[in-house]
């Protein structure tokens, strides 16, 4: 056992409302873990509260300490400005941040990496293509290779195959799968359960209640499936506050 | 008249002439550059709200002081700031979106110091804060211009890198790095800085031409951040240049004939730049691939 993250009785969200409720739990080093649920379950919000950028309602994440601020993180909806004028270089080489800084000069070793990262998601020649000339499967790839340069040993993809085709959906799967290989942590919040089948061994099913966490086929089993549509129930602005304190 | 009356000699003639082109020619350093970054945020119109900010600090200057270069500019970056962290800070923390919030306090603080200077000053030193005399530096504003050019360059230079970030994807930047407000932060100061430094040649209501129609322009040049921030400073540069020089020929002011020449590059640009109105003409051939 070799956790990089413990959840201990989680609850994040907005405006005092969990969108993540009562969670529990532990991602280890090197897993592939697929997040599962109805849209509003939860499972953006959870990547967010990991990443640091939304602070817990309650309970705590505990990260490892070799872990320190080594995430990288691929949002559903990104910011990204397309009619910014960035070259597909530019946009990768943000990927070299965390390393070198804001103060930094791209060496060349650093442009090496650049260009083997751009081949690596068959991104190959398009270093000085415009941005705004992006299709969205490349900008996806793309996006994929600046993780890549991240070069984190936990890894965080919200939705990376969204209106995506088939194609690039295999090719970046060989990415991922490659992470995986090299001993990086994976979490992928995911809608294609085909897809979590196949390749995840772990899946947590979230309905903001964590319906079930483990071995993939177990979680996926259809009672669990039923249940996490039926607690998904509507907003409810005037709730009751949660008088539950124990941590089970 | 021959080229030489009409366009070196005023410069060798006259020394406020001189000291207009020198001074224009360093506020358009650092103030192209800045403008590049303010178009690029979609935060144009935000400069042009926070040059307005800037006159009741100045019109408080100038009660205390009478027309002194110092407190008015002093109370000029006061003002600003204070309107440029209220309206971020009410954005933040209410419904209001930022550009709402700026015209709120843009249209408070016109009002505020027009009203400030209305208590003392005649309408002349009130048509002099709003646009400037740039046939007037002294060397106390050539070298108030010039160090804000200096500080203003360094800042760009290190972070450079932040404000790409920041405004080509701020939610990468804030999953790896705390740096993103005060980037903007420093930004914001910049912009208030260097309309400063333009109030005294262009008035707190041309300042901001200088910033922004050079940086419009260079957008129908190109599609590279660098050269576009060259080109900028280029037109800044002409701009101050022909204006002078049409200002002084035809005697008109100063500061609207160099804001028109600015003008006058934008509006060839838009029709004739690279990615203008002219640039989506049919192409008759396609490449294979």
């Amino acid at each position: 056992m070799n956790p990089l993250l413990t959840f201990q009785d989680l609850i994040l969200g907005y405006d005092g409302h969990p969108a993540v409720h009562h969670l529990d739990g532990v991602v280890e080093a090197g897993s592939l873990t697929a997040i599962v649920g109805p849209n509003g379950s939860g499972k953006s919000t959870l990547l967010q509260g990991i990443v640091g950028m939304l602070r817990p309602l309650g309970g705590r994440i505990l990260r490892a300490e070799t872990l320190e601020g080594d995430i990288a993180y691929l949002p559903q909806l990104t910011e990204i400005d397309r009619s910014f004028p960035a070259s597909v270089f530019d946009l990768v080489a943000l990927g070299l941040w965390k390393r070198r800084g804001m103060l930094w000069h791209i060496s060349p070793a650093d442009r090496e990496e650049i260009d083997l990262a751009l081949a690596a998601v068959g991104l190959d020649g398009f270093q000085r293509r415009g941005i705004d000339t992006l299709s969205g499967g490349q900008l996806q790839r793309a996006l994929f290779a600046r993780v890549l340069l991240q070069d984190a040993r936990l890894i965080l993809l919200d939705e990376p195959f969204n209106a995506i085709d088939t194609k690039t959906v295999r090719d970046l799967f060989g990415v991922i799968r490659r992470w995986h290989g090299e001993g990086r942590a994976i979490l992928v919040v995911l809608h294609d359960l085909d897809l979590v089948r196949e390749f995840f061994p772990t899946t947590l099913l979230l309905a903001r209640r964590p319906i079930a966490w483990g071995e993939t086929r177990e979680v996926l089993k259809a009672e669990n499936m039923m249940k996490a549509r039926q607690l998904n129930q509507g907003w409810d602005e005037h709730a009751p506050w949660c008088e539950r304190s124990d941590a089970a | 008249m021959n080229p030489f009356d009409l366009l070196i000699a005023p410069f060798v003639d006259f020394e406020f002439m001189r000291r207009a082109l020198g001074g224009t020619a360093l506020l358009t350093l650092s103030a192209c550059p800045v403008g590049i970054f303010l178009m690029l945020r979609r935060m144009s119109l935000s400069g042009d709200a926070m040059a307005h900010a800037i006159l009741p600090g100045t019109a408080v200057g100038f009660l205390v002081s009478g027309l002194s270069l110092l407190p008015m500019s002093l109370g000029g970056i006061v003002a600003g700031m204070a309107v440029a962290l209220a309206s971020g800070a009410v954005s933040r923390s209410t419904i209001q979106k930022e550009d709402a919030s700026l015209a709120a306090f843009y249209l408070i603080s016109l009002a505020l110091g027009v009203l400030l200077i209305s208590l003392k000053g005649s309408s002349i030193d009130l048509m002099h804060v709003l646009f400037g005399s740039v046939l007037a530096l002294n060397n106390e504003a050539l070298l108030l211009i010039g160090g804000i050019a200096f500080v203003t360059i360094a800042a760009l230079s290190v972070m450079w890198r932040g404000l790409v970030a920041e405004c080509l994807d701020p939610l990468f930047l804030r999953s790896v790095s705390r740096a993103g407000p005060y980037v903007h932060l420093a930004f914001l100061m910049l912009v208030v800085l260097n309309l400063v430094g333009g109030f005294q040649a262009l008035g707190t209501l041309l300042a901001v031409g200088l910033m922004v129609l050079p940086a419009a322009a260079a957008r129908f040049w190109t599609r590279r951040l660098e050269t576009m921030c060259a080109l900028a400073v280029g037109f800044g540069l002409i701009s101050n240049l022909i204006g002078l020089l049409v200002s002084y020929h035809l005697s008109v002011a100063s500061g609207p004939a160099i804001v028109l020449t600015a003008g006058a590059l934008y509006g060839l640009s838009l029709v004739f730049g690279r990615h203008g109105l002219f640039a989506r003409r049919p192409t008759w051939r396609h490449r294979a691939a």
